[in-house]
């Protein structure tokens, strides 16, 4: 059912990325980076409105994924769905072989180009959880009605080891696990002694056993983009010496490739995580490379 | 006002666990006049959770406090000095009172009211729902009825289907809000207001913007004037 779910439960190193649906009526985009990204990764994440932004649905974007031989993760937010429109469209998902969803909670539309919405956040990404692994395990909706067939899902969550506060964050991983998470990825590793700290309490607690962790990597393309992400990102630290690379590189782009590499191969040494989730925003095209560089494929 | 009603019996207990020194208190703003948490009701509640001690023989000690608002700091300072020999506060104020007194209290504070909305009462014992607080009113528009909190679907630009003699379809005892506002507006003689098309609203001044905080800086106290203010106090 699930190509990513068959790789994690083999035991292999799983790796992932991302595309971002443009903002248009066409996937052609979609497509092209969906073919460049063929053969080097198990899945994609296909973002869902992210920072708040119009842009073609994450459903769409999944589908023409399909369509081009790449298994899609659906990334679904609770800002903009009530659990009405949640089931159904898992419901449909599930139905053209979409099986992957990620559940989200989504960036608050203040930070979009809708500011002026009323976000919906009727149950949040932890009982958006619950209620598809009802729907998956039971074959009932919320509240029990029947389902004729029930959706074959592979579950995501989030997990964010930089945000506060840090005693929290694996309480909160261990609740997304119980409410239903099979994979989780989490935010952007730049802090590798943090995350290990955070990977410790994980496997402390035996949750590595219960879910499988991909670690999140980003390669940094510039140094106002390090600086941005470190000072405009929620939950996004990153070490002043990274900062510092990046302002003195000769070439931005090959600095930001290589603390991408280094980052990747620490996170291979830590116990308990089982892959990589590599966001390359808008430059989606390095991620072959990074996968290579890293040795990440047989 | 803030319209409250007191939770049931069988919850209360639940949440008093296995407290056994109690402070009821009360609130003698809103929550008394929606009586749900006045004076009056604190006595009741009193009474019902001491009963039911008794007869289970759990030892219950039942105190009661009652100020004139839980709202603000200096009577939420007041309750918790009073419950300084309890275990908890039980508080029959609103969710705004709970979390004053929650604030300054050293013990825990419970909440013994679901907190409803912002209404009146319509005649004795019937409480209304009025304004949906979004923050930008535009009642001047409506007929001087709020559609964001009286109409189901928080319609703006008039009836959905579901409007059928003046009732709305979710419940027949739910007057439709914009069959109110028509039948308002008719009487005020201003029925071409319902041509006009209102744009899609702008949320950011309501919840959904995020908690709320308004600033009248002109009121705001400089450092030097709090510490004359504490002086005289």
């Amino acid at each position: 059912m699930s190509h990513l779910k068959d790789v994690l439960e083999s035991g292999k190193f799983a790796v992932t990325a991302e595309i971002s649906p443009p903002k248009s009526a066409s996937c052609e985009t979609i497509r092209k980076k969906a073919a460049m990204l063929k053969d080097c990764v198990d899945a994609v994440n296909l973002t869902d409105n992210q920072t708040a932004i119009v842009r073609i649905s994450s459903f769409a974007s999944s589908l023409a994924c399909l369509q081009e031989g790449v298994e899609p993760i659906l990334q679904m937010t609770c800002r903009d769905r009530n659990r009405i429109a949640m089931q159904s469209d898992v419901l449909g998902a599930s139905a053209f072989g979409i099986h992957n969803v990620m559940c989200l909670s989504g960036d608050h539309q203040s930070f979009g180009n809708q500011k002026e919405a009323k976000n919906v956040y009727d149950v949040d990404s932890i009982q958006q959880l619950m209620i598809f692994n009802k729907m998956r395990l039971e074959g009932q909706v919320w509240g029990g009605d029947e389902l004729k067939e029930k959706p074959e899902l592979f579950l995501g969550a989030a997990a964010n080891p930089f945000a506060d506060p840090f005693e929290f964050r694996v309480q909160r991983l261990a609740k997304k696990i119980a409410a239903g998470a099979d994979f989780i990825q989490t935010q952007a590793v730049f802090d590798i002694e943090r995350f290990r700290e955070f990977m410790s309490s994980v496997c402390d607690r035996g949750l590595d056993k219960k879910v499988h962790i991909l670690a999140g990597v980003m390669p940094l393309k510039s140094y106002n983009m390090a600086e941005h992400m470190k000072n405009n990102v929620s939950g996004i630290t990153l070490p002043d010496g990274m900062i510092s690379r990046m302002k003195s590189a000769a070439d931005p782009k090959e600095e930001g490739l290589a603390i991408c590499n280094e980052t990747i191969e620490e996170i291979k040494k830590i116990k308990g995580v089982h892959g990589v989730h590599i966001m390359a925003i808008s430059w989606e095209s390095v991620v072959p490379r990074i996968i290579e560089d890293a040795d990440l494929r047989d | 006002m803030i319209i409250a009603e007191r939770k049931p019996i069988s919850e209360i207990i639940s949440i008093i666990g296995n407290n056994k020194k109690i402070l009821i208190a009360g609130c003698r703003s809103c929550a008394s006049v929606c009586m749900a948490g006045g004076d009056r009701e604190v006595a009741t509640l009193s009474e019902a959770l001491g009963l039911y001690s008794d007869l289970n023989s759990l030892g219950w000690e039942i105190s009661e406090i009652s100020k004139e608002r839980q709202c603000e700091k200096e009577w939420a300072r007041e309750i918790a000095e009073e419950a300084s020999s309890a275990d908890v506060i039980l508080s029959l104020g609103c969710g705004v009172g709970v979390q004053f007194i929650q604030e300054v209290s050293g013990i825990p504070v419970f909440p013994g009211l679901n907190t409803s909305n912002m209404g009146g009462p319509e005649e004795q014992g019937i409480y209304l729902e009025k304004c949906g607080g979004c923050g930008d009113c535009t009642l001047h528009l409506t007929g001087g009825i709020c559609p964001i909190a009286r109409c189901s679907k928080s319609m703006l630009n008039g009836p959905c289907g579901g409007s059928q003699n003046g009732k709305c379809e979710i419940n027949p005892d739910t007057q439709c809000a914009w069959d109110a506002i028509y039948q308002n507006l008719k009487r005020l003689n201003c029925l071409e207001m319902l041509s006009e098309i209102i744009p899609p609203k702008n949320w950011i001044p309501s919840r959904s913007g995020g908690p709320r905080k308004i600033i009248r800086k002109e009121m705001v106290l400089s450092e030097d004037e709090k510490k004359i203010k504490e002086g005289l106090e």
